[in-house]
């Protein structure tokens, strides 16, 4: 049983479809494992301007997607690096256990994205996160 | 449920009236403990026994070899692990095969953990088995061989007859689970050769929580439930008379209009198919001729199947689909897999099963509003984006 929160980002997501000015895409999971999220930001200064999603999977799949994009809008880089797949769960008034794993890969899938920003920038996205702990 | 257009028939169906009106005395008045002896009890016994003479009548049995049981899954349970009990000294080899509903899938894999072995035979791509492949599994210590007549996922109808034939040449006995096909398609099981059947209410049309074994005479079966000796010992505890007599009902109509509902059921169905596979990148599973009267099942590539279901439920449609979603684990259904399917694109599965009550307004707008719902999370795929990509 989904809550209503899921049911509504799933019947009307956020930020879904291609970012054409997108200067980071990540895409994770695996179509055998039936859920593949690619995440497109456009960071600005430091901050995440614009996002937006394209997804296969469940409904779970796509809700998260849809929320985890909203979280990060508009948040400094740092902050959307430490979005947790238990924020974007809680923020959709949680998730069936089974579905947690698509929490999960919305994490990854911003994550993924940023680093695939900072790659074009040449720096590594693990140099930027120690020097975040520092 | 007005203004929902149900094409879930597989799951579970909508009680009929006649069973209904069958079972309200059973529910009100008429409660009495079929085995005490005064006048209520009689009534309820009386009832008991007019429905066993119903269900036997209607599958091609005797009424002493129909035992009222809570479910399609008991009756598979009990057929399988009490065949094994009775026939261990023979041997603990059981053939089945891959496509099985996990009443008789699970109750199998109880049976490895507890020494016996199971062979569990493949299916070719429209999911039937290989009868020279049956015959070569068989061996001296087989006791069992059980096939269902037909499969709840991609409505293949299964060759049963041929199946009993073999079984009994080589002196093994014969079960089947006929859940999806008894009051869908014409059934009888001396013709058919099955030593034991497992039939369900609610598949057509009776209430939920009541079924039945087909036991055939002569064999000694041992009891499924030990009590009060009720079902004449084998299957204890109080009849659910309310539901037996429901059952009954709903199976003497089913079987009473079972071609005129076969004939216009089948009309809808491949109504569905011809219009369903008409989008780019879909394929209809299971046998495309020898298939349920209701079942239309279908692969969709690039989109997953929960979410089709919540879109069409989110337009008053009810479905079912068999992807690693919808069972609840990380992989689609054995029974797609079994197929031959790749994983990526059993997720996409849709499952629509159809009865007598629904018309062709429903079909109609089924296949109005599918094409919008699967284009709309195409457009949302990076799985369809790609191929796509590919093509140009």
């Amino acid at each position: 049983m989904y809550s209503e929160k899921v049911m509504d980002h799933f019947n009307n997501p956020r930020n879904v479809g291609e970012l054409k000015d997108a200067n980071g895409i990540g895409q994770v999971g695996n179509s055998v494992c039936g859920d593949i999220m690619k995440i497109f930001v456009k960071i600005e200064d430091g901050i995440v301007v614009d996002t937006s999603f394209k997804t296969f999977g469940c409904g779970a799949a796509i809700a998260t997607s849809s929320m985890a994009t909203e979280l990060i809008k508009g948040k400094t880089v740092k902050e959307a690096l430490r979005l947790s797949n238990k924020a974007v769960a809680e923020a959709l008034d949680g998730l069936p256990p089974a579905k947690m794993h698509c929490s999960v890969l919305a994490e990854e899938g911003i994550k993924s994205a940023i680093e695939d920003y900072y790659k074009k920038q040449g720096i590594e996205l693990e140099t930027v996160l120690k020097a975040d702990e520092e | 449920m007005s203004g929902i257009i149900y094409a879930d028939n597989a799951a579970t169906t909508r009680l009929s009236r006649c069973a209904l009106d069958a079972m309200m005395p059973f529910l009100t008045d008429d409660f009495g403990n079929p085995s005490t002896v005064y006048a209520p009890g009689r009534t309820a016994k009386k009832a008991v026994e007019s429905a066993r003479f119903k269900v036997a009548a209607a599958i091609g049995a005797k009424p002493e070899e129909i035992y009222f049981t809570a479910g399609g899954t008991e009756s598979d349970n009990w057929a399988i692990k009490s065949t094994a009990a009775l026939k261990k000294e023979k041997g603990k080899h059981i053939i089945s095969t891959a496509i099985e509903h996990h009443a008789v899938l699970h109750t199998l894999q109880s049976l490895q953990k507890r020494g016996y072995e199971v062979t569990f035979l493949g299916v070719d791509r429209a999911g039937n088995i290989s009868l020279e492949e049956l015959r070569s599994a068989i061996r001296p210590d087989t006791i069992l061989i059980t096939v269902m007549t037909a499969n709840n996922e991609i409505g293949t109808i299964l060759p049963v007859k041929e199946i009993g034939e073999i079984a009994h040449e080589a002196g093994v006995l014969f079960h089947s689970d006929a859940v999806q096909a008894v009051g869908h398609i014409p059934i009888n099981v001396a013709q058919m050769n099955i030593d034991l059947l497992s039939l369900s209410g609610h598949k057509f049309k009776g209430p939920k929580g009541v079924g039945a074994l087909y036991v055939k005479k002569g064999l000694r079966l041992p009891s499924g439930m030990h009590g009060g000796a009720q079902e004449r010992g084998l299957r204890s505890g109080t009849e659910n008379v309310p539901g037996i007599v429901g059952l009954a009902a709903a199976l003497e109509d089913a079987v009473t209009h079972i071609d005129a509902n076969m004939t216009k059921v089948s009309v809808m169905r491949d109504a569905l198919i011809k219009g369903l596979t008409k989008i780019p990148h879909s394929r209809l599973t299971g046998d495309p001729v020898n298939r349920l009267p209701g079942t239309a099942s279908f692969v969709f590539e690039c989109i997953e199947g929960e979410s089709m279901v919540l879109l069409l439920d989110q337009n008053g449609i009810c479905a079912s689909s068999g992807s690693a979603c919808s069972s609840g684990s990380l992989d689609p259904s054995h029974v797609l897999l079994a197929i031959g399917l790749p994983h990526e694109i059993a997720h996409g599965s849709l499952r629509l099963t159809i009865n007598e009550d629904n018309t062709q307004e429903d079909i109609d707008t089924i296949l109005e509003k599918m094409p919008r719902i699967i284009q709309r999370l195409r457009d949302m795929s990076p799985l369809w984006e790609e191929k796509n990509a590919e093509v140009k």
